[in-house]
């Protein structure tokens, strides 16, 4: 199955808007960092008003990425394009085009915030109108009014974050870059971070990066996943999600029981309750057993909970299990070198 | 013009680190003391800025890297330059636009040394062609240093490393065309030595004779470190 055939055609209803170039655009693109090779050649292409998920685990590239799309990286080989625009031969133009939050968030923290979204401004090119106006926007966006004549160094981390957000849409760009946004932040600011986020994500294209897959999902429309500097699995989060349960039997919830393995598997076949898997004991307690079963299978797990409810077996634990996208994640990058090029060519391999 | 949004915001942030109050402090009062009270001004009973111009390339040793040494080395450090690259300047804009900066602040401290000629023209009559000549070969002579300042924080991470290296480098450009060093060279070496020696190509400046190598020695100079500087950080892109 070609995952990433899915997203050529346009998946979501805001992708047909789009009828010029993709806003962002990746062919062959390798870096390395000395004898270390970053990326060994990805290829994805992101239309307009796509929110994407980038993911992989630390070290797979997916910062070297963003910074050769923001235009602060030169790449060995390959092109990527912004709307159009090269990145090699057009930087200014691309520049003007992405709002880009890089990763830990560097900021000038002598500068006060609002002379630095001035200079922000001014670096875009905007005239004094542009930027006042542009600056009110933003600032009531991010909500920055408390710390607006402040130094950036004596704002908390989540004002930060916020200045940051705020000079990455000064000049209203229709691609944001986001590395890593609610790294660091509170859960308060979390949640806030993402609300922008989402709001953002109605009329821009934004391409972002977190460790929090959770937030991925309830952001993103999309996924691409890299490992190791290859692209290893790329389509729309539904598509991944039940691939991944049809491949893997990607588990659902886990029901745990106070008895024994061997009393478990024997209430199971009186009561002919099929399809679900007795599982090792949560925490490796000896006094519990446990089954799960898949989220697919409604009928397995409401004759399992019906026949628990009638013998009035003792229930210490019904968990959901680790979400699907997590278990595409684990099972896709923690593939060693043996697997990884099989699994690159089945799942992202260059369409 | 992009390079002068830079400049001036380079300006306006030297004012909120303290680097701009110890030079613009610092320097004329340092001018002023060694000039008028530890030198031979007075003893010398003329009216002549010669003593002041003299200790300029000394005190542009010390001064000039402290204003330039934070510039690069401080962006790589906090991880600003990623910031800085993505938004949409050509190098040469940065490179020019911090240049710009640092020699505004220089043309600053030159500007406060004012009251010293004044001070001289009290006390007697003051020739004020050399004076012109004089300020104007300083400013020639601060632009090559803020440019080898410059490029010496391109080359380096910490701002205080940035700051010996580029002091060091101006003290080579004093030294090299010193007796002792004249003597320890091959002749030929020796004499491009002489002609690249900071001291006597702003001493035939401040006496009033504004030659065209001399200027020219000073612009190429600059620009050639300049360029380097844009050369350095290009290449960070790829190599980092």
């Amino acid at each position: 199955m070609d995952e990433a055939q899915n997203l050529s055609s346009p998946g979501s209803p805001e992708a047909v808007a789009g009828a010029g170039p993709p806003v962002v655009e990746v062919r062959g693109l390798k870096r390395s960092y000395g004898p270390v090779q970053a990326l060994c050649g990805i290829d994805f292409r992101i239309d307009a008003g796509q929110v994407v998920g980038f993911l992989g685990p630390n070290g797979a590239g997916k910062t070297t990425a963003m910074k050769i799309l923001t235009g602060y990286l030169a790449a060995d080989s390959g092109c990527a394009a912004v709307c159009g625009f090269s990145v090699e031969e057009a930087p200014l133009e691309v520049k003007q085009r992405v709002g880009y939050l890089p990763e830990n968030n560097p900021l000038y923290s002598e500068q006060r915030v609002c002379d630095f979204l001035n200079f922000a401004g001014l670096a875009r090119g905007l005239n004094r109108l542009q930027r006042r106006q542009a600056l009110d926007r933003v600032v009531a966006l991010t909500g920055l009014e408390p710390v607006f004549r402040r130094p950036i160094g004596e704002c908390s981390k989540g004002f930060r974050q916020r200045v940051g957000l705020a000079q990455a849409l000064l000049h209203d760009p229709p691609l944001l870059i986001l590395d890593e946004p609610t790294n660091g932040l509170d859960p308060n600011q979390t949640q806030e971070m993402r609300q922008r986020i989402r709001e953002l994500g109605t009329e821009k294209t934004v391409l972002l990066t977190s460790h929090v897959l959770p937030e991925v999902e309830a952001l993103a429309e999309r996924v691409i996943l890299i490992h190791q500097g290859l692209k290893v699995a790329d389509g729309l989060l539904n598509d991944l999600r039940t691939g991944q349960s049809e491949a893997d039997q990607g588990l659902a919830f886990r029901l745990a029981i106070r008895a024994s393995t061997a009393d478990l598997q024997r209430f199971l076949e009186t009561h002919q309750v099929e399809a679900v898997e007795v599982v090792e004991a949560p925490w490796g307690r000896p006094d519990l057993a446990a089954v799960q079963a898949r989220v697919e299978d409604w009928k397995a797990w409401e004759a399992l909970t019906e026949a628990v409810v009638q013998a009035a077996l003792p229930v210490v634990e019904m968990t959901p299990l680790p979400s699907s996208l997590e278990a595409v994640f684990q099972r896709l990058t923690r593939a060693g070198e043996s697997g990884l090029a099989q699994e690159s060519n089945d799942k992202g391999g260059p369409r | 013009m992009k390079a002068w949004v830079l400049a001036r915001r380079e300006w306006r942030v030297a004012f909120d680190t303290p680097i701009a109050y110890v030079v613009l402090a610092l320097f004329p009062a340092l001018t002023a003391a060694f000039f008028l009270l530890m030198g031979p001004f007075f003893a010398q009973r003329q009216a002549s800025l010669r003593g002041f111009f003299a200790l300029l390339p000394m005190l542009f040793i010390l001064v000039v890297p402290a204003t330039t040494m934070r510039l690069w080395a401080e962006e790589r450090r906090s991880g600003t330059e990623e910031i800085l690259h993505t938004y949409p300047f050509r190098v040469r804009d940065l490179v020019l636009g911090k240049f710009l900066g640092a020699w505004g602040l220089v043309f600053s401290a030159l500007v406060l040394t004012l009251g010293i000629p004044l001070a001289v023209a009290s006390l007697g009559p003051l020739d004020w062609g050399p004076v012109w000549g004089g300020y104007f070969g300083s400013m020639l002579l601060g632009a090559a240093c803020v440019a080898i300042g410059l490029f010496c924080s391109a080359c380096c991470r910490n701002q205080i490393v940035a700051w010996i290296l580029g002091a060091l480098v101006i003290l080579l450009f004093n030294l090299c065309g010193s007796a002792a060093v004249a003597a320890a060279m091959p002749k030929g070496l020796a004499a491009l030595l002489l002609q690249m020696d900071f001291g006597r190509r702003f001493e035939s400046l401040h006496r009033g004779v504004i030659a065209l190598p001399d200027v020219v020695f000073f612009v190429a100079l600059t620009a050639l470190f300049l360029i380097a500087n844009g050369l350095v950080v290009e290449t960070r892109r790829w190599r980092s």
